[in-house]
């Protein structure tokens, strides 16, 4: 009996912070498409400055792999970046526009908040990504050949999944900032371009680095993507299966440091008042 | 005549105090929102990374040390380059800002400030931030990566020059780009990202525009930046020989003039597509619009 509530009670919840998930989700969506010119700036002119990249490449002499690498890590770019902007930042911008009190004042889990506009804009960010994969392949025409299908599903999800949850972790602290969540947001697209080798194989910045750099998802899922698609085992820095263990280790330590640090930062902010600061 | 000085004197006054304010106050919101230390470390990780970027992708493949002219015309275009995509952005991003961050766009539209002029003067703070992100990128190629630039060699006279015809190109393409924020909805920011990659590819920023396929050179001969970048290698490696067959061809004198005929061409267009896109904005009742979701 006792334990029939507790499953209806969780079951309730659940739902609760499902709808919410949607809920937040839905007016992404909808957003989105009310101007449809996000289509031509999301899908052609990123592959533009993309292009840049291959060119130099070109120009250096490069094995057409590298092509591939720039192609690959510009469609990543598109996740890391909605990681950022639309995760991340979101509780800054809402702290800007008045609604975070909105969002905390409901019963919902602001990881459910949080996982809505992932998935909200996930759509477009997809769009982005998959734009920058295929037309790259057909501009430059780039040999991509999927060595192992699960590999390739479990080491996108898992990047996915634990991205989401470092944003997730980051969206917490963001919650209390100021204007200088713009500027950190800012700062970490280079900078993490650089460490996590986007455009080259990230064991060029030596063993150590790119250990360091590992804690960053996208430098494991990147270099495993590209061994499962590029055939690119000549430039790997660990093995596919090892890559997808450490991969699922981040995503447990992220959503548990995120679930931990959401409720920590909103209580901080109550107690200093800083929830509800806004053009700070 | 004394009518026509004191009115001109009042314009000129009126002006030089607008795009100061802006100017002041653009600088205020760039800079003041943490201590020095941290902003030091901001304006320097930011464009290092970028040019790391490029520089361990060009270790990546190439067996050629870092002092050869390949490099040298890579890491000098990609530095100045940091001018276009800054200001690209920093000038059109105002617009999103105080339209839905600040909401002080009606404000500014009921001051005695011409908003051609208020935008100026925000440019004018990340043209001062831009600039130091280009001198410590600089620096850091000297002295960590054997850049080939001596400051006793560069000529200084070009280098100036080149300089303020090249940022009034930019500005001016920035005010475009304003002009056409204020027709969009906020999620239209990759414009920004999109057009400063397009303009990365085709002015032989990081590799000269003969790499490109034959179509596309035309376009990268039209564009103002293409000799801009030119005239900046020339003035600060001036013992290398242009890697562009196609700019080498030009003497700097007749360079320099086909750079200021194309950026004077692009501020008047500036100019008549702000004034276009600002009077759209303000008929549709969009000028202090909200667009987040």
């Amino acid at each position: 009996m006792k334990a029939n509530v507790f499953v209806n009670a969780i079951g309730k919840k659940l739902a609760l912070n499902l709808r919410a998930a949607w809920a937040r989700a839905y007016v992404r969506i909808v957003g989105v498409n009310r101007e449809p010119s996000w289509v031509i700036f999301d899908t052609l002119l990123p592959v533009v400055g993309l292009a840049a990249y291959v060119f130099y490449y070109k120009a250096l002499g490069a094995p057409s792999a590298f092509f591939g690498m720039v192609i690959l890590g510009g469609a990543m770019t598109a996740y890391w970046m909605n990681v950022l902007w639309a995760m991340a930042s979101q509780f800054y911008w809402e702290k800007q526009g008045g609604n975070l009190q909105l969002f905390l004042m409901s019963p919902m889990s602001r990881m459910a908040i949080l996982l809505g506009m992932a998935l909200g804009g996930g759509f477009s960010t997809t769009v982005r990504a998959l734009a920058s994969l295929f037309l790259g392949m057909v501009i430059f025409r780039i040999p991509f050949a999927i060595a192992s299908v699960w590999q390739l599903l479990g080491i996108f999800f898992l990047t996915l999944i634990a991205l989401y949850g470092l944003g997730m972790l980051f969206a917490s602290a963001y919650m209390l900032w100021g204007r200088e969540a713009w500027h950190v947001s800012n700062l970490l697209t280079e900078p993490i371009y650089l460490l996590s080798g986007f455009y080259f194989p990230v064991r060029a910045l030596g063993f150590w680095v790119a250990l360091a750099a590992s804690a960053i998802p996208t430098t494991l899922g990147l270099d495993g993507l590209r061994q499962v698609l590029l055939s690119g085992k000549a430039y790997a820095f660990l093995s596919v299966p090892v890559e997808m263990g450490i991969l699922a280790v981040l995503c447990v330590a992220f959503l548990i440091l995120a679930h931990y640090m959401l409720r920590y930062m909103e209580n901080l902010g109550k107690r200093e008042g800083r929830l509800t600061l806004r053009w700070q | 005549m004394k009518l026509d000085i004191k009115r001109l004197k009042f314009e000129l006054t009126h002006i030089y105090r607008s795009i100061k304010s802006s100017a002041w106050l653009g600088w205020q919101i760039e800079s003041n929102w943490t201590d020095p230390l941290l902003f030091g470390i901001y304006t320097f990780a930011k464009p290092v990374a970028s040019a790391l970027i490029l520089v361990v992708m060009y270790l990546v493949v190439s067996r050629v040390p870092t002092s050869s002219p390949f490099f040298a015309y890579m890491y000098v275009g990609n530095a100045f380059y940091l001018f276009v995509a800054n200001i690209l952005f920093g000038i059109s991003w105002v617009i999103m800002e105080d339209r839905e961050f600040f909401e002080m766009i009606k404000y500014i539209y009921t001051s005695p400030i011409r908003m051609f002029l208020y935008l100026f003067g925000r440019g004018l703070a990340k043209i001062t931030i831009t600039t130091l992100a280009v001198i410590i990128t600089l620096a850091f190629g000297i002295l960590f990566l054997k850049l080939p630039i001596h400051p006793a060699r560069v000529n200084w006279g070009l280098l100036f020059m080149a300089l303020v015809v090249g940022l009034w190109g930019i500005v001016s393409l920035g005010m475009i780009l304003a002009a056409i924020s204020m027709l969009v909805a906020r999620h239209s920011g990759y414009l920004n990202e999109g057009v400063s990659g397009l303009f990365f590819l085709l002015c032989g920023a990081i590799f000269p525009i003969e790499v490109l396929p034959g179509w596309l050179q035309p376009v990268s001969r039209a564009l103002p930046f293409t000799y801009w970048l030119e005239a900046i290698r020339r003035a600060v490696l001036p013992g290398q020989e242009s890697l562009s067959p196609t700019l080498a061809g030009f003497p700097t004198g007749s360079l320099f003039a086909i750079l200021l005929g194309t950026t004077l061409l692009l501020a008047l267009a500036s100019h008549r597509i702000f004034h276009l896109c600002e009077s759209t904005a303000r008929r549709k009742g969009w000028i202090d619009r909200r667009t987040d979701y």
